[in-house]
């Protein structure tokens, strides 16, 4: 799971165009990871047990707890934190491959990507690490007598397929249809949990950022009366200068 | 000085913020166009916890501090007064009295359901002739052969008479000594025979709230159904009007934000002599007087909460908090719905609403003019 910023929060950047400014931003659970937490949550109610528990695990400082936290509220049983700055996808990877790939575990489930940067890489490295399959692109997840299925979306049309455990899910829209909002017994009881700190293993980052640019401001937007063929047609001449 | 809200209550106010945009926002324009109570939205409040806030777990409750339950309050009020109506009446006035005042039976038989958000209580104090000076109440008790008989009538009663509403605490006359009248409050259930609701519609503003007149004639309940002590009745509604007031407060609080949330935005969009409005220097002022308001409101009510919440007597800054919010919630609406300029006035625009559901807040719960009063009487006037 990682936390971003929320997606109304203005972006800004520091250090000469090389970093995202951070400074009064709103974190959040990265929405695609909200998602796969609550078809999680949804899964293990449906099963009656046979689903031991829900953990989340973030790589993070300690700021991204409270986000954490939420994730708790929201319904996790456990939460592991590695404690240090999610420098890049490869180095991610590598930091949960290397604290869970001791631990039981059947379906590892992560967002197709993080809002923040959208690197969509995560998913597929980390099942490399780890040595099992990935599925990306899941809008379905189920598991019926035992068996787990998910659906693809590919071009025009779905793809269905089942799948073996353990594996690397990677989710996109349609797994649930809405995150799950905290009750504030949920909140309550988010304090409770178990929420582990685990050292960060040795790893690389492989990249390098050079500079950031904020994308053209909007060009301002002229309406013309829907019966105002004329004055469109001046206007695209004239001013827009396309014809 | 620690300002800072605790992790808690910072998680409840997102949380709330997000259920409120998700599930109040996108239907409360209807629901106040229709004057249509929303047993839906009840329902799903309770859900998540709003109702009982407060309470200890064993009455169903979740054993938060007052902070908690008014930044609720005022994230609904943000986005719509008359769901925020509901819990804030229920809380204050329904349960409250009960949990403060009620026996260990009363408390297991009637809090737990109330905790749902699938039954509604409600306070009855004001009659027709009995508002600001609820010493003139009319409706009298009297205990015959180990039963308490009421007649009499109440009105403006929140959540009185929604289909979910399962009864009401009512004030009445217990006595007369000397002239000098005794009041006690009792129980009344939902289905007790010569007890009579009737829904009050035509209402200008918290439209999709329940408000409604209740009769009594002859209406017989168990000796139990006493809350507190014969006598007790001016104890009891002074104390849950103290904590009324945080939640009144608090519901003007969120309103003046989420009008001044729709006033910058819509300066920010809104072009005239070719730049946005909020370009003019008068009305970028307009928003920044809202903004110093709205943060001294929050200010003051905050403390209020915290001087609840230490066990400090917190009585004057209540009434200060509810006078203060509510009218700044009229100042900051009637800003608003100046930027938003004629649109300001069509009920399109959200603002509409805002404007016309800040008005209550001025009266309900006492008046200014009583706020005032209160207030006048505690710095020794
Ligand atoms: C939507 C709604 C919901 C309500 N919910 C409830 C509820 O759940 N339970 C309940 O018991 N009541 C409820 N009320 C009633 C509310 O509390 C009363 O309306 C309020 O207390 C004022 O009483 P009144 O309307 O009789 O006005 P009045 O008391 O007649 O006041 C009229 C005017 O005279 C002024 N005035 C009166 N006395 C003085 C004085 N001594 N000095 C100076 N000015 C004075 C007032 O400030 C006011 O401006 C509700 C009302 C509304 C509109």
């Amino acid at each position: 799971m990682s936390t971003v910023p929320d997606t109304t929060t203005k972006i800004r950047f520091a250090g000469d165009g090389t970093a995202f400014d951070v400074t009064g931003v709103q974190w959040i659970i990265n929405p695609w990871d909200e998602l796969s937490l609550t078809r999680a949550l949804q899964l293990k109610e449906e099963s009656n047990g046979a689903i031991e528990k829900v953990t989340v695990i973030s790589v993070g400082l300690k700021e991204t707890e409270p986000v954490i936290r939420k994730a708790l509220a929201i319904g996790a049983d456990e939460a592991i934190r590695i404690d240090t700055a999610p420098l890049d996808a490869y180095f991610v990877a590598k930091q949960i491959a290397g604290s869970i790939k001791d631990d039981g575990f059947d379906i590892v489930l992560c967002g197709i990507d993080s809002s923040d940067y959208n690197g969509s890489l995560v998913g597929g490295m980390l099942a490399e690490f780890l040595g099992i399959p990935s599925v990306s692109s899941i809008s379905a997840l189920n598991i019926e007598n035992g068996e787990v299925s998910v659906n693809r979306e590919i071009d025009g049309g779905k793809e269905v397929l089942s799948v073996e455990l353990p594996f690397v899910a990677i989710i996109q829209k349609g797994v649930a249809l809405e995150p799950r909002i905290p009750s504030m017994r949920g909140i309550m009881m988010a304090r409770k949990k178990p929420l582990n700190v685990k050292a960060p293993v040795e790893a690389d980052s492989l990249t390098e950022m050079i500079s950031f640019e904020q994308l053209p401001a909007k060009a301002a937007c002229k309406m013309v009366e829907e019966d105002n063929v004329k004055e469109l047609v001046d206007l695209l001449h004239s001013e827009a200068k396309v014809i | 000085m620690d300002f800072e809200l605790t992790e808690i209550q910072q998680m409840i106010r997102e949380t709330v913020r997000d259920f409120a945009e998700r599930e109040i926002k996108p239907v409360a324009h209807d629901l106040d166009e229709k004057a249509e109570f929303s047993e839906e939205i009840t329902k799903k409040m309770g859900e998540l916890g709003l109702f009982g806030m407060n309470l200890p777990e064993k009455y169903g409750g979740q054993d938060l501090d007052t902070l908690s339950y008014i930044i609720a309050v005022e994230e609904l009020a943000r986005i719509d007064s008359s769901q925020a109506a509901t819990l804030a009446a229920h809380n204050s006035l329904g349960i409250g009295p009960l949990f403060y005042f009620g026996s260990e039976e009363q408390k297991m038989k009637y809090l737990p359901p109330l905790c749902t958000g699938e039954a509604l209580w409600g306070f009855g104090l004001t009659e027709a002739n009995a508002g600001s000076d609820s010493r003139g109440t009319k409706t009298v008790v009297k205990l015959e052969n180990g039963e308490w008989i009421i007649n009499g009538s109440k009105i403006f009663i929140t959540n009185g008479s929604a289909d979910i509403s399962v009864g009401s605490t009512v004030q009445a006359v217990s006595g007369d000594h000397d002239g000098k009248k005794e009041f006690s409050c009792v129980i009344v259930e939902k289905g007790t025979p010569g007890f009579k609701t009737v829904s009050m519609h035509g209402k200008m503003m918290w439209r999709a709230s329940d408000t409604g007149e209740l009769y009594f004639d002859d209406c017989r309940v168990p000796e139990e159904n006493l809350l507190g002590k014969v006598g007790q009745g001016s104890k009891i509604m002074l104390s849950t009007l103290d904590n009324g007031r945080l939640s009144i407060a608090a519901m003007g609080l969120g309103l003046a934000q989420g009008a001044f949330e729709l006033a910058l935005q819509y300066a920010n969009e809104r072009k005239q002599f070719g730049k946005p409005i909020i370009k003019f220097q008068v009305n970028a002022f307009k928003l920044a007087d809202m903004a110093t308001k709205i943060e001294l409101a929050r200010t003051l009510l905050y403390k209020a909460c915290w001087l609840k919440d230490i066990g400090k007597p917190f009585a004057k800054e209540a009434a200060m908090s509810k006078l203060y919010c509510s009218e700044i919630a009229r100042e900051v609406a009637d800003e608003a719905v100046q930027l938003h300029g004629g649109y300001g006035l069509m009920k399109d625009y959200e603002i509409e609403r805002f404007y016309r559901d800040q008005r209550l807040l001025q009266i309900g719960e006492g008046t200014s003019e009583i706020q005032r009063l209160v207030i006048s009487r505690y710095i020794g006037c």
